[in-house]
């Protein structure tokens, strides 16, 4: 009868469309109908679930019938006594003065006979963030924690938890965490598992409260692992974490019982076991024993690439994360982490990573020719970083450097844009990585030129053509090319070009010098970059001093690079291996990073604790930036940049007044001589810029700069440099609230 | 741990939404919705946006999503979103948009009871299913405390995955080897990669409270390495190639890996390589394993593939069997990669079908029994339209599926399944074997 009607009623003909209170109304009276016929309550219940069914999916209109639900309640059927609680926790936020009516109820519920009511009231009653319910849950909850029943005993652990959420300040003021501490002696193991569940989850909200087990508790902890639920032993687990061990032996054999858990077939008891064998292992001396425990732990993570999609990319990402702590996991196979057609891409991506870590001198042909195979996929990002990959490669492994060129140059030959762009990225870098070896591949490089349309590519062929402009003909006509599209050009092409026209003047004076002034005009005079301008006006003015000097800055030796992942620096490292299986392993970042909430952890002081050796940079850990200001800077930029800023500070009040007599603003038009016309007030205030700046800084800031990536870099002398990429459409992790996104670890 | 539990429908419908902490809000529905259903640059399962994550797993047509905050223990939400989809299933026999639709109130009460403070609980489908109960089965607890006991008795104890008062007239037990066999093979035909992941599924209906024994001819890598500080060696985990090479001799199959139910008694696995175990009534996946070494390759594929021109690809693809000539694989489909613009197709074959599917850019060729030792050869053509713009075809593997009855690629073999039962009952065993294409692919 109803849907006759329907299309004249409301345009938007959905299930929906029926007025909201016509819908409430008519609710209502189904829920009221039956009277005493009704014996089983049959029309309550049937109006019951589709009020629960519209809970969700009609914008809380259900709300007007809070009354009429409350009414039900108490009707002799748990059915329905289910169906009005999940309604009075839905709603009890948004109307307190009448979800009041419901606490009597659920009162007298917590002392019924049958447990599994009285745990479904006190479950419900402490799901109620309001004042009155959290201060009637506090009396029956200390009677329920003592309860004769298991399943009670456990939701009353879990109970404490929600109360601290609710009211920190109570709680503490309570005795119900030490009740809730003695209830760790409890016969029953699922009940110890939930009460440690409780307690770390309530030591994570806590600034006051510290939690602390000693070897004869964790050692009983480990005992009733077997007796627990999956979920239970991952509780069990996460707790171990707080326990220190205060001497080496009793640290091995606690990792030696844990380690039978690495055969589980849940994945969170896996990586969890991981995460305590790898913590123990801090406190254990003898390095036998230590690698005995790796060679156990990289079965399992393998293992864990049978199943779903989202769980193998955790346990790569951890893979990833372990290696760097302990390079012996792992070690045996690297055809493991081969790709499938059909992984998906976020598998894909941090297989290539991991692959890129494991590749040596003894498997790269193998790996190579895995690579090129990538680059013929479909996906776009996935094949600039198989291309990439291949470009580190040759970084990484010098030995091999030859094979990936030429690698690389077959992959240029099919022709495909994005190929060629990537390619020509990698190879400036290996041009950089080996100066004087593979020049002879220059004019190959070259012949592409015109593909290249994104700015980093451009950059890294202008920087190509800048660096051998004398070996390349007719560099100077290339250049001409892109200057004639200057003002078009992102900023990183414009710092390339400029660099390389400079390079271009010093090395060919002639062919340079209708060039150079027209470049350094537009870059100080028509630019409104700042660090565009800072640079031209140091070219400028290191031109116009002394062109010997200007000679050995510009093509000066340059720092080597390195194509290391980077590295997570120690204490980041530390961290994450406490934190193993945890969301923050996606991201690989410091954690306060991603999560500002999480509770730090450190590794706590204990006659056992194994100091890590000097090589492994204990010295550099100490001298390392405090946490915070080390933050600051990776988030801002990449390390090898952030460097760059601190040290490259002169630079930037001399930005600020521009020397008065400046040649360039007065006569432009001969610009060519102010190469050669060493005006004395040229000097003075290049005197003044120039101290203060060594050498070797300035070599570097040739290429230094921001985002021309991996010849850039730049920095204090002692800086490594890293190959790195800009993070162009990474995947989900970018989103990551603000500056702290992205993969770590780029390829 | 968990803040929330969340499902969607593919048109980005919030159908579930049950918060466990006050920190999940309401707007996060849309949050998602907008972030992850609607944006279609969604590369990774995970989003974190503030201090808020989604973790989120894609099953049939539906999204389940988990809202956490802070640093939560990310194995333990897709585990538990993968437990959320096997319960769904084993309730509602399809767990998809329908269901959920049907079942609301249900999947509410599921989610009530398996989730406390958004840390899960038990989730073991027999235990659940004592007292929590699809349409028209009657709660068998409604006013019973002594049956209730039980129940939780059953939900907190050691045995939580089996109820105690089981009963069969005829004790059986049916014992499934399953291996999923991949194969990576270079276009010189070299092997990449090979190796078996294999799954060992039980039905057990065995009255009371039944101890399981179960043995296999492995012979565990773990722990087999030259150090002997490892706790393992010293029950005669030999090392060394000598020890390998006996191994082989003695049939035996070497395992990379093991994973077991929570049933199987890990301590007991790990000091003295017995597989004992209480199962849980009726079906359930005993254990999963790994091997590498010494892989039989069911078939081997020649692919010859030639492009002639730019506008015709000439194939000439050759599979032989390796396995016995007594045994047969059925459905073997092998998936021939065309390029994007074939125009048409010509197929021969020597055995079954072969067919043009446009939508996949594949021929697809259909054998659909296979016997052992036999040979049999496709040749086709592809015809291709010009295209403007030549860009080179990205030539994906050749793909097989098939399944092959009473073979084990890896070479396992059941030993025995030992029942023990305090009323001593004799039971029956069954063992089937099967090996699957995992993935199975052949570059060109």
């Amino acid at each position: 009868m109803f849907i006759g009607f329907a299309p004249y009623a409301s345009p938007h003909s959905s299930p929906f469309s029926r007025t909201r209170q016509g819908k409430v109304a008519e609710l209502r009276q189904e829920l009221n109908s039956g009277g005493k016929k009704d014996k089983n309550y049959s029309a309550k219940k049937i109006a019951l679930k589709k009020i629960v069914a519209n809970m969700t999916m009609s914008n809380n209109d259900m709300v007007a019938l809070f009354p009429d639900v409350i009414d039900c309640m108490n009707l002799p059927s748990l059915e329905i006594k289910k169906m009005c609680f999940l309604f009075l926790v839905n709603y009890s936020r948004m109307k307190p003065e009448v979800a009041l009516k419901a606490l009597p109820i659920l009162v007298d519920d917590m002392e019924d006979t049958n447990p599994l009511v009285r745990a479904l009231a006190l479950r419900t009653i402490s799901y109620v963030h309001v004042r009155e319910f959290v201060e009637a849950t506090f009396q029956p909850l200390k009677r329920l924690m003592q309860d004769n029943d298991p399943y009670v005993r456990k939701t009353a652990a879990f109970c404490v938890a929600k109360l601290y959420e609710h009211d920190k300040k109570t709680v503490e003021n309570s005795d119900l965490i030490d009740r809730l501490n003695r209830m760790l002696k409890d016969e029953n193991p699922t009940v110890v598992s939930s009460v440690l569940a409780s307690l770390v989850d309530i030591w994570g909200r806590s600034e006051s409260i510290s939690l602390t087990i000693d070897y004869v508790s964790a050692s009983k902890l480990v005992s009733i692992l077997p007796d627990c639920s999956e979920w239970g032993q991952s509780y069990i687990l996460e707790a171990l974490m707080s326990y220190v061990p205060q001497d080496t032996a009793e640290a091995l054999l606690l990792a030696e019982r844990i380690a039978p858990r690495l055969s589980h077939s849940n994945a969170a008891v896996v990586l969890t076991s991981c995460r305590v064998i790898l913590y123990l292992m801090n406190y254990i001396a003898e390095e036998k024993h230590i690698t005995s425990l790796c060679r156990k732990l990289s079965p399992p993570l393998v293992t864990l690439l049978s199943k779903p999609p989202e769980i193998q990319y955790l346990a790569l990402r951890n893979a990833i994360l372990i290696l760097q702590k302990r390079p012996e996991v792992l070690r045996n196979d690297i055809r493991v982490f081969f790709c499938n057609y059909n992984d998906p891409i976020y598998v894909k991506v941090t297989k290539l990573e991991l692959m890129f870590m494991l590749t040596t001198k003894d498997n790269i042909s193998v790996v190579l020719a895995e690579l090129r195979e990538y680059a013929t996929e479909i996906d776009v990002h996935f094949v600039r970083k198989a291309v990439r990959a291949i470009g580190k490669l040759a970084i990484k492994i010098e030995s091999a450097a030859k094979q990936c060129i030429e690698t690389l140059l077959e992959l240029v030959d099919a022709k495909i844009p994005y190929i060629i762009q990537e390619a020509t990225v990698v190879i400036r870098n290996i041009f950089r990585k080996y100066p004087n070896k593979y020049e002879s591949i220059i004019s190959h490089v070259i012949r592409n030129i015109d593909d290249l349309d994104e700015p980093e590519a451009k950059a890294a062929i202008i920087w190509i053509i800048g660096q051998y402009a004398d070996r390349i003909d007719n560099s100077d006509g290339l250049l001409q090319d892109y200057l004639a599209t200057f003002h078009d050009e992102t900023v990183e092409v414009q710092l390339a070009l400029l660099t390389a026209t400079v390079k271009l003047f010093i090395q060919r004076p002639t062919k340079g010098q209708q060039l150079v002034p027209q470049v350094l005009k537009w870059c100080t005079e028509e630019t409104d970059d700042p660090d565009l301008r800072d640079r031209g006006y140091m070219y400028w003015r290191l031109l116009s001093t002394d062109p010997a000097t200007a000679k050995q800055v510009v093509m000066g030796q340059k720092p080597p690079i390195t194509a290391e992942s980077e590295k997570l620096d120690p204490r980041t490292l530390e961290e994450l291996c406490l934190n193993v299986g945890t969301l923050a392993t996606v991201y690989l970042k410091p954690i306060h990073q991603v999560f500002r909430a999480a509770r730090p952890r450190r590794l706590q002081q204990s006659p056992a604790l194994q100091r890590p050796r000097v090589e492994d940079g204990t010295a550099s850990m100490l001298e390392y930036n405090p946490p915070s200001a080390n933050a600051a800077a990776s988030s801002t930029s990449n390390s090898g940049l952030a460097t760059i800023i601190t040290t490259g500070n002169p630079i930037s009040p001399i930005n600020a007044p521009p020397p008065p007599n400046f040649p360039v603003s007065s006569n432009p038009a001969q610009g060519s001589a102010t190469a050669s016309n060493t005006s004395s007030d040229a000097i003075s205030a290049a005197d003044s810029y120039f101290n203060g700046i060594g050498s070797q800084q300035m070599a570097s800031l040739d290429l230094g700069g921001r985002s021309d990536g991996g010849a850039g870099g730049g920095g204090a002398p002692q800086t490594q440099f890293v190959v790195t990429q800009n993070q162009q459409q990474g995947y989900q992790p970018q989103y990551a609230g603000g500056a702290a996104t992205g993969e770590l670890l780029l390829l | 741990m968990l803040s929330g539990i969340l499902v969607f429908n593919q048109k980005g419908e919030n159908l579930i939404f049950r918060a466990f902490r006050s920190d999940c809000r309401p707007r996060l529905a849309d949050i998602f919705r907008i972030q992850v259903i609607s944006n279609p640059q969604v590369r990774s399962p995970i989003l974190t946006l503030g201090s808020t994550t989604f973790s989120h797993v894609k099953h049939e047509n539906i999204y389940l999503v988990a809202v956490t905050k802070s640093n939560a223990n990310a194995a333990l939400v897709f585990e538990f979103l993968y437990r959320l989809i096997l319960l769904g299933k084993s309730y509602f026999g399809k767990f998809d948009e329908e269901a959920v639709k049907n079942n609301f109130v249900l999947i509410y009460e599921l989610l009530d009871e398996i989730l406390d403070f958004g840390y899960p609980q038990n989730t073991e489908t027999d235990t659940l299913k004592m007292y929590i109960t699809t349409e028209g089965v009657k709660s068998a607890i409604a006013n019973s405390p002594t049956d209730s006991s039980r129940i939780t008795m059953q939900a907190t104890g050691a045995l939580s995955w089996r109820r105690s008062d089981i009963k069969y007239r005829k004790n059986e037990a049916f014992v499934d080897v399953i291996e999923d066999v991949n194969l990576l093979m270079s276009a010189t035909g070299t092997v990449l990669r090979a190796d078996v992941n294999g799954q060992i599924v039980m039905r057990a209906y065995l009255t009371g409270t039944p101890e399981c024994k179960f043995g296999l001819n492995d012979r565990l890598l773990l722990d087999n390495g030259d150090s002997s500080g490892g706790k393992g060696s010293k029950n005669g985990g030999i090392s060394g190639p000598g020890g390998k090479a006996t191994r082989a001799a003695a049939g035996s199959v070497t395992l990379e890996d093991c994973q077991f139910h929570q049933c199987v008694k890990l301590g007991r696995f790990d000091s003295d390589r017995i597989i004992s175990f209480v199962p849980p009534d009726g079906e359930f996946e005993l254990m999963r394993y790994r091997a590498t070494e010494n892989v039989n390759l069911p078939f081997k594929v020649q692919p010859i593939v030639r492009e002639i021109g730019t506008t015709k690809v000439e194939y000439s693809v050759a599979i032989k069997a390796n396995y016995s000539s007594k045994l047969f694989a059925s459905n073997v489909v092998i998936r021939i990669p065309t390029p994007l613009n074939t125009a048409k197709t010509t197929e021969r074959t020597s055995q079954g079908r072969a067919k043009y599917e446009p939508e996949h850019n594949n021929i697809v060729w259909k054998i659909p029994r296979f016997s052992g030792q036999s040979e049999f050869v496709l040749n086709a053509e592809a015809t291709l339209t010009s295209m403007t713009h030549q860009k080179a075809w990205s030539r994906p593997p050749i793909s097989l599926s098939f399944s092959i009855l009473m073979f084990t690629s890896s070479g396992l073999l059941v030993r025995y399944l030992k029942v023990f039962e305090k009323s001593d009952y004799s039971s029956v065993k069954w063992v089937r074997y099967m090996t699957r294409a995992g993935s199975y692919e052949i570059r060109f």
